[in-house]
Parts: structure tokens; C-alpha cells; sequence
């Protein structure tokens, strides 16, 4: 009976995707179809990519300078602790609240779950390089800012990236709620059963879904392409 | 010396303004209820044969419908039916189809919203007439196997609303004065608003504006945005406490008839209305008798203002007009 | 309910008490940072949904722990499954919450059921990572210690390798369940109830943004604490590492 009653949803979903329905009963016009549901994934990237940019920008300066320096070590574990016990929703909802709806607003939270990953990955990355590797460098004779570009950055590669892509994907996650303040994001479809109906709602579920699989993928080979091959062949730290 | 009497000066400050603050905020709900009038004719019995009957209530999913929604349920369970309610379904659509599916065996449906978006009547030809709107409402929900019942003493539309300076900014008060404005204003309305032709379709196509952006967010954002300054214009309900309460928002005539106004029908599923005998259309009727514009005004201030619990305020308005005890 | 006798705002009567007089200076009017008169009186419709937030957490956790251990105890002898595994679960973690909690409702309908499966799915990963990385760690000096006496190796396992792993375990746990308190804010889309629905209810609301986000928050704090002292008690021979 239910494989029956998901097979339906399902085959509607990609009705939905593809060609597109009819917008209800008193709607005018279609919903769906390959268009807008492109046009919604394009939003919802940007919306991601910026933010993301913005996390990485502001989080991994920081977060290098401190490991590389040692110091702060339990500020940058703290935050990694408190970003993720927030809850989107209550964040997204607290940014509506206090300050208002808009995109301006939406990344400021997206920014407050970006950032917590990598400043921590980052800093524990670099923190956990070899101190001998480090002081054979500085024997070397290469300047500080030169032992974090040549040496400790590529040593840290794998955990980083462990902070970049948990920080991608909480922000795509949290991008579908992006309606909520009013940006319009793949999220529409999923809150949007007014307007898109059930098989509206599903079909944005799956594009979502597919969406971060990309990502990740596409993250996780950006990683292995950093990696230097000596420390691809090193197994990859466990926890953060 | 003088930096304890600092601090001690301070503290005592301090301790001035909390009190004040919690003062001010526990200042204001007092109402005893002192019921003038008699309406003891109003109580509602509870009739045994009822007992069996299950009657689910459905309602859309604004403030103004889980009010409905419960003072139906409300009434309905002191004649002794046995009530579920399913508040918050969606848009009309959802709920139509909830209500053919058996999902709920009835909601409250305003005559404006059944003859644009069921039935498709142009929203001008939508009789101004309550009566005339709901014996148009009852033939076609007959049609569908559902039975309307008479409509309620109030009356909602859509409204084009913003703040009453921006109003005075602009110089506009009919919302054909928008045209040639409307390019720079920005309009937030909720969700299905794009599909509605007594929403946007409408002031697009009939009105023949064009904005800056349409943003859509939740209903019960619409007065927020406007405040925020985010919103130029936003969608609100003639029925809304916020514009009876203050003079801060205007809203703007429909000089097209874009927007017709709507009695509440309490729509239920013939099969259930019938089964669950005459005390159902009798509860029904006598329970909304009293929802002038004025009480519906108190009722969503009560939640939307307030912040009351909608089941709260429906049990407030059952026992000021002796419904309940 | 008037409170104090610095109360500057007498409730005034007027003919009909049903229709209030609203002067738009309270603080529920204004929509305050915080209306303390009002959490007083609405705190309890909060209890619900704390505690099905609680319940949701528990159960998904546990489901999680459950699982992720069976799968950690099943490649510990063959090292083969770890990558297969990791990549799986992360896959799971992966997905948008509430894309997951969409995705099933075609399947498993309004309820529960639909919450705690995306939760469960989402500690896999960290709890079974940690657990492996964990068993890795455990020092060949305490295993020979073990087979020296005697111990086979499943006895091996559960009496020497999984008690010292235990911080590694704990530290997995305390991530995941702090994740879990976050998440399940989403439950209530799945119709499982939880501090999301109220918080959702009334996002304009600041006081109850306040209170429900809040409440999550310490919620996960709660947890955290107490996993903390758990594992202090399941491994008083080490020191617990910082995590």
C-alpha cells in the first residue's frame, strides 16, 4: 500500500519537475517545470554561495592566524560547540523577529552557522600540523606567512575541508528555510504547499536533496585535488 | 565613598526600572466578565443523541480562521457532538480538498474566496449582497455534495494596506492612484497571493499595476514588514485588529471591485450535516450570530495583539455571549 | 493580573468589558524584547513541546548510538567496510533535514516515525566515525595485555577495546546529541510536535522566538553536561580530553 501510494508521489514530484502543473484551482497559469525549478536552484545557490564565501572569508584568517599562533584555543572550540547546538529555524525566526525579512537578514544567519565550522576546522587544522615540520621550515628559513602557505595549509587540507563542507551544507539546509524571510529559495517549494501542492512540496525535497549530494561531491574532489599526495595517503582525522 | 554611593545609586535605579517594567507589562488584561444583557437563551445544550456523531472542523491557516474554527468546535462539542478539530490546513484549496477527501467534515469558507477561487466568478460580478452572495455560494456547493450554511453578521476582504504616512507621502487613497507609482514600490503578501486573482493576478491584470517586487511571506508577517519599513505596500484584511486599533495603517479603496468582501460560511459535508441531524446547522447559526465586524475586530486583537491562544479567545467570546459556561 | 503597586496602568472600564481598551504601550503590544508578563502566564504551553523535544532527542539518539555501534563493531575485523560505511552515513548527513523529513512523508506519513528517522540518520555519521577512530586508538600494549590473558576475541572487544574507547565514544555522543537538540526543531513539519511548532507559530513574536529558541539552546547545553559527567563516570582511569 505505501510503496503504491510513494511510487504516485513520486512519479507526481517529476511530473512536477519536468512539465509542470497546474496551478491549482484558482490559480492561473503552471508551477513547475524545468524552468522555474532552475531558476529557483540558481537562487538558492547564490544565496548559499554567498554566504559561504562570506563564512570562509571571514572564518578561515582567523582561524589560521590563531593556529598558527597557538593561542585561543578554547574560543575557537567554544564556538564550534555553541554554532551547532543553534537551531536554524529559531535563528532564521530571531533574525525575522529582531531585525526583519530580506536577504541581508537571511545571510547574517547563514553567516552565524557558516562561520563556526571552519573557524574551528581551521584552527585545529593548522594547530595539528607537525611542530617539526614547522620548525624544519623555519630552519629553512621561510618566513611565518610562508610556513602557513607551504607547509602547515597543505598539511591541513583534509580537516579544513571537513570544516568547508560542514559549513556548505548547513547553510544549503538552512537556505531552504529561506522563505521564512521572505528570500525566495528551492525552500519555496517545500513550504509552499499553497502554492505549489504535495507533489510541488516533494518535488523540492528531492531537488534540495540532490542539490547538497552535489555539492558535497563536488567539495569532497575540490578536497582530494588539494591534497598533497603525501597526505592523501594518511588517514583522515576523526571528529570536529 | 563617592563611588559606593555611585553604585548604590545605581542599583536602586536599576531596581527602579525592572519594577516598572514588569508593572507595565502585567498592566493590562482585566476583564471580568460582566456579560450585560441576557443571554441565557444562548446556552447551548447538550443533546445525547449527539454523542455518537464525529464532526471534524477544519480551518485555513490565519488567525481569523483558528478563531472560527474553534468557536465552531467550541459549539459544536456543548451540543455534544464529538469534536476533532484540524486548524491550520493551507489555503482554500487545501482545505476544499481536505473537505472532499473526508479528511475534515467542514470549515468556514468567506462567500468572496468560494465564488473567485471554486467557482470562478470574475471578482467583479461577486454580489455585494451577503444574501445574494451566499444563495450563490449554497447552489454550487450543493453541486459539489457540500451544504453552506447562512452566512455571519461580518464581512472580510482583501485590502492593498500600508502605513498611513507612507499614504500621505504618495497622496494616494484609491488603489488606482498607485498607477505610475507602483513601479517603485515593493508589495509583500503571502505565498499564494502570486496565483490569486483577488491578489496579485488581479491588481496586475484589472489594475494593470506593475511593482517593483512582489516578496511572499507568511501571512502573519503583513503588519511586521510594514512597520520594518521593508514593505511599501502588503496585503491585509479589512477585518485586521491592527487597523481598528490604531490610525497608523490605511488602507486603500478598491475603486475596480478588485476585492470583494466575504461573509463566513460555515461549509460541511452533506453526508456528515445529515447525519449529525438538526442541532448541527441549529448550534451553527445560533454560535455566529454574534460575530459582528466589531466582536471579529476584538477577537483577532485578542490573538494577534495580545497574543492570546485562539482556543482562548473563541472560549472568551462562547461564555460573554452564554454559550458556554 | 495587576502586578505591583507601581502599576501605571490601571485597566480602564468602559461599557462592554468584552472589548478592551488597548493604549499600544504594553508590552505584548510593542511587540518587547522580552515580555515578561506574558512568559509568566504562557510558559506552560511550552511544556508540550519541550518534552516532546526531549522524548524525539532521546529516542533518535539512542537509535543512532544503537546502530552506529553494530556497524562499528562489523568492520572492526574487517577494515574493508569503513570507507563503504563512512561514505554511506555521510551521505545521510548530508541530506537538508527538512528536505529528509519531506522526502518520507510520501512513506511514513504524519508522525513520529518520520521525525526520529532523519534524526537517527543524522548521528550515524559522527557516532560511528568516532567509535571506529576510537577502537583505532586503543594501545597495542592493552590488547596484548588482553589476549595474555586469555580473552578471545569478542571478549577482547567488549571488555578491554570498547571501555577504553569510551572518551572517543562520549565525545561522538556529545556532538550528535547537541546536533539532535537543533534539529528537531524541524520535527514539527513531520508532524512529531517540538519546540519548532510554537516557534513557528508566531515568528514575529519576539518573546516566543525567545523562549522556544532558548529553551532548544539549553536543551542542548543540558545534554552536554550530562554526557559530560557520564563519560567521566564510564572512564575514571583518563583524564577526559578536551573535545
Amino acid at each position: 500500500m505505501t510503496v503504491l501510494a510513494f511510487l504516485d508521489a513520486f512519479t507526481g514530484a517529476l511530473e512536477f519537475i519536468f512539465e509542470g502543473q497546474q496551478a491549482g484551482i484558482a490559480g492561473r497559469g503552471t508551477v513547475g517545470g524545468l524552468d522555474q525549478i532552475g531558476d529557483l536552484t540558481l537562487d538558492h545557490i547564490e544565496v548559499s554561495a554567498l554566504a559561504l564565501a562570506g563564512s570562509l572569508l571571514l572564518a578561515m584568517p582567523v582561524g589560521m592566524w590563531l593556529g598558527h599562533r597557538g593561542k585561543g584555543e578554547l574560543l575557537a572550540v567554544a564556538i564550534g560547540n555553541a554554532g551547532r547546538a543553534v537551531p536554524e529555524l529559531a535563528l532564521v525566526a530571531f533574525m525575522v523577529a529582531f531585525v526583519g525579512v530580506g536577504l541581508v537578514n537571511l545571510t547574517i544567519a547563514l553567516l552565524i552557522l557558516g562561520i563556526p565550522p571552519i573557524l574551528t576546522n581551521t584552527f585545529v587544522a593548522i594547530r595539528q600540523v607537525d611542530r617539526d615540520a614547522v620548525e624544519a621550515a623555519r630552519g629553512m628559513g621561510f618566513s611565518e606567512a610562508g610556513i602557513v602557505a607551504r607547509v602547515e595549509l597543505p598539511l591541513s587540507v583534509p580537516t579544513l575541508m571537513s570544516g568547508v563542507r560542514t559549513a556548505a551544507i548547513a547553510i544549503i539546509a538552512t537556505a531552504t528555510i529561506g522563505p521564512i524571510a521572505g528570500v525566495v529559495t528551492l525552500g519555496d517549494l517545500i513550504l509552499g504547499r499553497n502554492v505549489y501542492g504535495d507533489d510541488g512540496v516533494l518535488a523540492g525535497a528531492i531537488v534540495v536533496a540532490l542539490l547538497a549530494l552535489v555539492v558535497e561531491l563536488s567539495l569532497a574532489g575540490v578536497q582530494w585535488l588539494l591534497t598533497p599526495r603525501g597526505v592523501r595517503l594518511q588517514r583522515a582525522p576523526a571528529g570536529a | 565613598m563617592t563611588q559606593s554611593r555611585l553604585r548604590a545609586g545605581f542599583a536602586l535605579f536599576a531596581a527602579l526600572v525592572l519594577a516598572i517594567g514588569v508593572a507595565a507589562c502585567g498592566g493590562d488584561d482585566d476583564d471580568d466578565g460582566d456579560g450585560g444583557g441576557d443571554t441565557s437563551a444562548n446556552l447551548i445544550e447538550e443533546n445525547p443523541d449527539n454523542n455518537g456523531v464525529q464532526v471534524t472542523v477544519g480551518s485555513k491557516n490565519f488567525t481569523e480562521q483558528y478563531i472560527l474554527g474553534e468557536i465552531y468546535a467550541q459549539g459544536l462539542e456543548a451540543a455534544g457532538y464529538d469534536v476533532k478539530t484540524q486548524l491550520n490546513l493551507g489555503s482554500e484549496v487545501i482545505a476544499l480538498r481536505a473537505l472532499e477527501d473526508g479528511e475534515i467534515d467542514a470549515y468556514p469558507e468567506y462567500t468572496s474566496t468560494a465564488l473567485t477561487s471554486f467557482f470562478k466568478t470574475p471578482p467583479e460580478d461577486v454580489p455585494a449582497n451577503a444574501q445574494q452572495a451566499f444563495e450563490d455560494s449554497q447552489s454550487e456547493f450543493e453541486a459539489e455534495g457540500l451544504t453552506a450554511y447562512p452566512p455571519t453578521p461580518f464581512s472580510s476582504a482583501n485590502a492593498v494596506g500600508l502605513l498611513t504616512s507612507t499614504a500621505e507621502d504618495l497622496g494616494v487613497s484609491t488603489i488606482s492612484d498607485l498607477e505610475g507609482e507602483s513601479q517603485n514600490l515593493t508589495l509583500y503578501g503571502s505565498p499564494e497571493c502570486r496565483q490569486r486573482v483577488d491578489c496579485l493576478v488581479g491588481l496586475e491584470d484589472n489594475y494593470g499595476l506593475q511593482f517593483e517586487k512582489f516578496v511572499p511571506v507568511d501571512i502573519g508577517l503583513r503588519y511586521e514588514v510594514l512597520d520594518k519599513g521593508q514593505a511599501d505596500l502588503s496585503i491585509l484584511f479589512t477585518t485586521d485588529a491592527q487597523l481598528s486599533e490604531s490610525d497608523k495603517y490605511t488602507i486603500l479603496e478598491d475603486d475596480k471591485e478588485l476585492l470583494p468582501a466575504g461573509n463566513v460560511l460555515f461549509v460541511a459535508r452533506t453526508e456528515t450535516a445529515d447525519e449529525a441531524g438538526p442541532d448541527f446547522g441549529e448550534t451553527i447559526e445560533s454560535v455566529q450570530s454574534n460575530l459582528t465586524l466589531e466582536v471579529m475586530q476584538e477577537l483577532n486583537a485578542r490573538v494577534d495583539i495580545d497574543k492570546e491562544d485562539p482556543a482562548e479567545a473563541a472560549e472568551a467570546y462562547m461564555k460573554e455571549f452564554g454559550y458556554i459556561e | 493580573m495587576t502586578t505591583g503597586s507601581l502599576a501605571t496602568l490601571p485597566p480602564l472600564a468602559q461599557g462592554g468589558d468584552f472589548f478592551r481598551e488597548r493604549t499600544g504601550t504594553s508590552c505584548v503590544e510593542e511587540n518587547g524584547f522580552f515580555c515578561f508578563q506574558w512568559a509568566a502566564d504562557n510558559i506552560d504551553s511550552y511544556v508540550t513541546p519541550t518534552l516532546e523535544q526531549l522524548y524525539l532527542v532521546v529516542l533518535s539518539v539512542a537509535a543512532g548510538f544503537v546502530i552506529a555501534l553494530a556497524l562499528a563493531v562489523l568492520s572492526h575485523r574487517r577494515r574493508w567496510l569503513v570507507p563503504p560505511l563512512t561514505g554511506f552515513t555521510g551521505v545521510l548527513y548530508t541530506i537538508p533535514s527538512l528536505a529528509f523529513i519531506f522526502l518520507l512523508i510520501p512513506i511514513t506519513g504524519f508522525g513520529t516515525l518520520t521525525a526520529v528517522i532523519p534524526l537517527t540518520a543524522y548521528t550515524l555519521q559522527i557516532i560511528y566515525r568516532n567509535i571506529v577512530a576510537g577502537l583505532a586508538n586503543v594501545p597495542a600494549a592493552s590488547k596484548d595485555a588482553g589476549r595474555g590473558m586469555g580473552m578471545t576475541d569478542r571478549q577482547l572487544l567488549w571488555r578491554v577495546e570498547i571501555p577504553l574507547a569510551v572518551p572517543e565514544i562520549v565525545a561522538g555522543l556529545r556532538i550528535a546529541t547537541v546536533s539532535t537538540v537543533a534539529i528537531a526543531t524541524f520535527a514539527f513539519f513531520a508532524g512529531a510536535g517540538g519546540l519548532g511548532e510554537p516557534l513557528y507559530s508566531d515568528i514575529e513574536f519576539k518573546t516566543n522566538v525567545i523562549i522556544s529558541g532558548g529553551l532548544a539552546i539549553l536543551m542542548a547545553i543540558a545534554f552536554d553536561a550530562l554526557l559530560v559527567v557520564a563519560g567521566r563516570f564510564a572512564s575514571p582511569w583518563r583524564k577526559v580530553r578536551p573535545v
